[in-house]
């Protein structure tokens, strides 16, 4: 790509695929934009008018809005505290040499071929369930009450099915992070007398932070928008104890079939996460250079 | 302090031998360069005397004391690896000063050690950069300054000049030699280049296949080596082997002449064409075809007006002469 035909020609045969990738992004975007300033309700058709910022003035007011965008940051936050602490843990014991090592690392990366609406369903049904359940077969076996986790500590028990999800995507890149580490340094950090802990608090913590930084930054893109996990266990409830900002745009455009309202509620959802996206970049993008 | 003493060192991986038990003394204070070809068990025996392996019989004792079973922080040694092993989110000054945290200095003798350490090896100016903002000279320099505030009873090198480029290697050879005469600590190097060896050691140990092949100063091995692998190692360039005939004239198996104890001379006893010579200003390098022996390498010094296809007449210098038997091992007279 070094003289200036080959770049004329590259830029031309790129272009389609960019021009796609753009009309891909921009038509559903422009539209939402579009309905987000309409009176659009599906069960009066032909009613539709613009109606300014109303639809937005009706999505913050909302009751459940405030509660809803404190409830997404905690999922999010406290995903990416378990998925962090515990893949940086799960990688440090696969690292070690063990019999089986194939097969366990099979078993770890493994949750994270299930799809969503499954895992929650297994976790609902089997695991947490308070009368089925095997946690409350556990409890039960203890002589304790079960405790009824959807009822009782609903976004909690969806922060850990979460988390259990995610966790294996964490532990593989933490895990190709840490095997990248230089032997020699392990070793010279030995001769100078760092004990295993030092070792790991001076070496790995720091080798390991750009990978840490690639995993926060696409973890947290992906669980603004946590849906099935949501609607298959508590469905936003009890109250709106579980509902985030996703899970209210679907309850209002999909359950009350109020459009407008839910694309006004789609482009507050897009502007929040650009406004995290642009945070997080400031906070540890700087570790993703050189 | 810095006696290093190996008895009947033993080491294998899986079923693989690697150190075929090995008898050596190192004196407090010498520097002691392990050469060999690669894979002859060099750089695994330097990690065995640093504790990073351990042996599969066999003791190492340092100081008059048992090491074998110590880890290797306790055995009192500062290693300097072929990488360099920097830590590189650490500043130069904080990788220096790393052993001395760990072993829980108070912060301002700290300060004062890496200070001097610095000093010592011109590296004052570059404390608050990282590794990676570092040549591989500086680099180097850097891991030295971490092993030398330690203290340690003895130095290790893996190999530390193999990463950098061939002046810089000779400079550094230089400032290692330096340091070894101003701190009077046991050095023990390791290296492939036999150059490097020469040059700075007091004590060669020339290893091959996980065995000791000689011991001794530079000047000892080059002048009589034990057996024909040593006359082969050591030297630049090799020693021509002559076998047969030529061999049996001097009652042995092998003879062994160094290329610079061959002379020139119209009327000696070999007769051959130059195939090939390199002209070095200082020396030049003569491949000759000599009828009945085969290909002799001769440095003639200075420059030459010989160039391929010439005639020449070579002799031997009396009593420069190697002689081996059927074992390769060397004959003495």
């Amino acid at each position: 790509m070094a003289t200036q035909a080959s770049q004329t020609a590259s830029r031309l045969m790129l272009s389609p695929a960019v021009l796609l990738l753009f009309l891909w992004m921009i038509v559903p975007l422009g539209m939402t934009i579009y309905f987000s300033f309409l009176r659009f309700n599906l069960l009066m058709p032909g009613t539709e008018a613009f109606t300014g910022f109303e639809n937005y003035v009706y999505f913050f007011t909302d009751p459940a809005f405030w509660p809803a965008l404190a409830n997404t940051l905690t999922l999010v936050l406290g995903v990416l505290f378990i998925t962090v602490i515990g893949g940086v843990a799960l990688a440090v014991l696969l690292d070690q040499p063990m019999w089986g090592q194939g097969i366990v690392r099979v078993l770890v990366i493994a949750p994270f071929f299930v799809m969503p609406s499954v895992s929650a369903l297994v976790w609902k049904n089997m695991l947490m369930n308070p009368v089925n359940g095997l946690f409350a077969a556990f409890a039960r076996g203890l002589g304790l009450e079960p405790f009824d986790f959807f009822a009782d500590a609903p976004l909690a028990s969806i922060i850990v099915i979460v988390a259990w999800q995610w966790l294996p995507f964490a532990t593989l890149i933490l895990l190709t992070a840490m095997q990248s580490l230089d032997r020699e340094q392990m070793e010279a950090a030995e001769m100078d007398g760092a004990g295993p802990f030092w070792r790991f608090l001076h070496l790995t913590v720091p080798h390991l932070t750009r990978a840490t930084t690639v995993v926060v930054l696409i973890q947290t893109i992906f669980l603004l928008s946590v849906f099935a996990e949501i609607l298959v266990t508590t469905n936003g409830g009890p109250g709106t104890a579980s509902t985030t900002l996703t899970f209210l745009v679907y309850m209002q455009s999909m359950l009350q079939f109020d459009v407008g309202l839910g694309s006004a509620g789609g482009i507050v959802a897009v502007i929040l996460a650009n406004i995290v996206a642009i945070f997080l970049m400031r906070m540890i993008g700087k570790n993703l250079e050189a | 302090m810095g006696e290093i003493v190996l008895s009947e060192v033993k080491k294998s991986f899986g079923g693989v031998s690697i150190i075929q038990g090995i008898d050596l003394t190192i004196d407090d204070g010498e520097f002691a360069v392990f050469v060999g070809p690669s894979g002859c068990g060099k750089s695994t025996l330097l990690r065995l005397i640093a504790g990073l392996e351990d042996t599969s019989s066999g003791t190492i004792s340092i100081d008059g004391h048992d090491a074998t079973r110590l880890p290797p922080a306790r055995r009192g040694l500062a290693m300097v690896f072929q990488s360099y092993a920097l830590y590189p989110h650490m500043s130069v000054r904080k990788n220096i000063a790393f052993p001395l945290r760990m072993a829980g200095m108070p912060q301002d003798e700290q300060a004062r050690k890496v200070e001097a350490a610095a000093k010592v090896l011109n590296l004052t100016p570059y404390l608050d950069r990282r590794p990676g903002q570092l040549s591989g000279g500086q680099r180097q320099r850097v891991a030295i300054g971490r092993a030398i505030v330690r203290e340690p009873s003895a130095f290790l090198f893996d190999e530390p000049l193999s990463n950098l480029d061939a002046a810089l290697r000779v400079s550094m050879r230089q400032e290692i030699s330096e340091l070894h005469r101003s701190l009077k600590t046991t050095m023990v190097y390791v290296t492939h280049d036999q150059v490097e060896a020469m040059t700075m050691a007091d004590k060669i140990v020339v290893l091959n296949a996980g065995r000791i092949e000689q011991v001794g100063s530079p000047l000892e091995l080059y002048k009589s080596p034990a057996n024909l692998f040593v006359a082969g190692f050591i030297g630049s360039p090799k020693m021509n082997f002559i076998a047969g005939a030529e061999a049996a004239k001097h009652g042995v198996h092998t003879i062994g002449v160094r290329p610079e104890h061959i002379v020139l001379a119209a009327d000696g006893p070999w007769k051959g064409v130059v195939g090939l010579a390199e002209h070095l200003g200082s020396d030049t390098f003569l491949k000759v075809q000599v009828d009945g022996i085969g290909p002799l390498t001769v440095r003639a010094g200075g420059e030459v007006g010989l160039n391929y296809g010439d005639t020449v007449g070579l002799a031997p210098q009396a009593g420069k002469l190697h002689r081996f038997d059927e074992g390769g091992r060397a004959v003495a007279g």
